[in-house]
């Protein structure tokens, strides 16, 4: 791992450590376990889009394949949560490549709207046939394993951000490896690939699966903590925020996409005092962030950093 | 060593090559020459696979490859440059070498996310080997740059050198010498002559320069409206009138003269 990426890991640990001891209060453990599950979703997004350059917008469709399998097996075929979990990963993953296979010969804005018929199809299949149907369904057990229990909100909140910090250490060595530099040459150039030998096709099939496996492992989480899940959680509304998130972060950093999730969960908690003007503000602060940092949080912050560090060697 | 046989494509209602059969013999620079829309790219890309020719075959090392996709023929070593530089241009230099040794690694998603001791291997590997084919080619100067802020002639070399990577026996370059000047055309020639000799590596020259041609080329094939019309050494090439007049021009002189006269 670069030393950059070291020390930030290190940080970010310590601050997923220290969070809960400084604050007592509920509430913001809650907003905190939300901001880690849409972390999550954001990391496979961004893998997916800022560094192998494919559009998604059906990341909603694994969340909810993830939240509905997980909580279809645990309640009524008695799985233990951790086995259902892994098999609702499995099914995203086959679902990925169903999609994928056919998609991925797509570019650019087809892409986009061959996903988005994806996550719209997901949409539609748990509203039909989903347990529940619309009004969706609860008493979905919390998180076990190995007979152990956690039901209080500190304890989702480690174990969430636990899983944030393994995915996020498993995606920087993916990055920082000679296949995220593959997934970067993608970007570039499908022809140039081809004249490298890489598998095109495959490296696009697999990344895609990996923000699928991302995203369903978040979904997945979400239900067995909130223990009630609808077909509203789940449509192209939830996809298009995710997508914000990787965004309004910086899609060219993975820290992007941590910060950025954060950051769009918890806005709308802090316009609360705005009462019925707080939709209001939250786009102004949206389309106003998305005008002056375009490149989005993280990369515009390591750019003033270098040029501090610079003017400050400059001085000496 | 690359043999095509009889190939014949067309775009639509436009015929880019009629019957045409290539030799490229093992360790020979073979030059392909001809006006513009003479079929001559569209060639290479039936022989790296990008297009599929509509009759005829392509014998690689004996192998048919006419039917496999261009990744898999890059695989069995070829290479290719492209006319329009396709180099990663997000990357740094050093990167686009590495890339082109990716291939040949073991490495997969799940290993390189867990950190697999071989893949720390490969990689440490890779990199020593793209500091020495930087090295080589001359271009470690500029090692940590981004490769799309370099200068065009050391693009088109970092092209190569990039295709080099991927360990090939025979590479295919598509007008390298486009947008040179005559310093970095010379500089170029020497590289392709280089890799040739130390390397052992057949090289395809698709080229205008006439200069660079007839003096690194050991065969020439000449294309005209996609059909061969000539074949030969580049002597036996300058003298071919029929050449000369599909060429040129009736009264032009192809030795050297071509860049006076346009």
């Amino acid at each position: 791992m670069k030393k950059g990426d070291l020390y930030s890991f290190l940080f970010f640990v310590l601050l997923i450590i220290l969070l809960p001891v400084i604050s007592g209060s509920t509430y913001t453990i809650t907003v905190g376990i939300f901001s880690g599950i849409n972390a999550m979703v954001a990391i496979g997004l961004c893998i997916l889009m800022g560094y192998a350059g494919q559009v998604s917008l059906g990341q909603a469709g694994f969340y909810g394949i993830g939240a509905y399998i997980s909580s279809i097996l645990s309640v009524h075929a008695g799985f233990p949560i951790v086995i259902s979990m892994i098999c609702a990963m499995i099914v995203a993953a086959m679902a990925a490549m169903i999609l994928a296979v056919p998609a991925l010969r797509l570019k650019g804005h087809y892409l986009a709207v061959a996903t988005l018929g994806f996550g719209e199809i997901i949409y539609i299949i748990l509203n039909e046939w989903g347990p529940g149907g619309p009004s969706g369904f609860g008493d979905i057990p919390h998180f076990s394993l190995l007979g152990y229990t956690i039901n209080s909100t500190t304890g989702y909140f480690y174990l969430i951000w636990g899983l944030v910090a393994a995915v996020m250490l498993f995606s920087i060595n993916l990055i920082n490896s000679g296949t995220g530099r593959a997934l970067r040459a993608v970007h570039d150039s499908d022809l140039a690939c081809d004249a490298m030998g890489l598998n095109v096709t495959a490296l696009k099939i697999k990344v895609f699966i990996l923000s699928a496996v991302y995203a369903s492992l978040a979904g997945s989480l979400y239900a067995h903590y909130v223990t009630f899940i609808s077909p509203s959680s789940f449509s192209l509304f939830y996809s298009i925020l995710v997508l914000m998130m990787v965004i309004v972060g910086g899609i060219t950093n993975l820290w992007g996409a941590v910060i950025g999730a954060v950051v769009i969960t918890v806005l709308p908690e802090l316009l609360r005092k705005f009462e019925e003007l707080d939709v209001l503000v939250y786009g102004l602060i949206l389309t106003l962030s998305l005008m002056f940092f375009r490149k989005g949080l993280v990369p515009i912050l390591i750019e003033k950093i270098k040029k501090m560090r610079e003017s400050a060697v400059a001085k000496d | 060593m690359l043999k095509t046989k009889d190939i014949w494509k067309s775009f639509g209602g436009l015929t880019a090559l009629r019957n045409v059969s290539l030799d490229v013999k093992e360790g020979d620079i073979k030059a392909l020459i001809g006006p513009n829309g003479a079929g001559k790219t569209t060639l290479l890309n039936i022989v790296s696979g990008i297009h599929q020719p509509d009759k005829g075959d392509v014998l690689f090392s004996g192998e048919k490859i006419v039917h496999l996709s261009p990744f898999r023929i890059a695989r069995k070593g070829i290479s290719r440059t492209f006319q329009h530089v396709e180099l990663f241009g997000n990357m740094t230099v050093i990167e686009n070498i590495m890339v082109g040794q990716y291939a040949k690694t073991r490495s997969g998603f799940l290993s390189s996310g867990f950190k697999f001791p071989f893949v720390m291997k490969e990689e440490r590997e890779i990199q020593r080997k793209s500091e020495e084919l930087l090295e080589y080619i001359g271009l470690g100067h500029r090692k940590n740059e981004p490769a799309s802020n370099i200068p065009i002639g050391e693009q088109r070399i970092l092209e190569i050198g990039r295709a080099l990577a991927t360990g090939p026996r025979l590479i295919l370059l598509d007008e390298p010498a486009a947008g040179l000047n005559i310093k970095e055309t010379r500089n170029l020639g020497e590289v392709i002559r280089k890799i040739r000799d130390e390397l052992q590596i057949t090289v395809v020259l698709v080229e205008h320069d006439m200069d660079l041609v007839m003096s690194i080329s050991d065969s020439i094939t000449v294309l005209n409206f996609g059909e061969v019309i000539a074949e030969g050494t580049p002597l036996e090439i300058q003298k071919n009138p029929e050449v000369i007049v599909a060429y040129l021009g009736e009264e032009a002189d192809i030795q050297g003269g071509y860049n006076a006269h346009s």
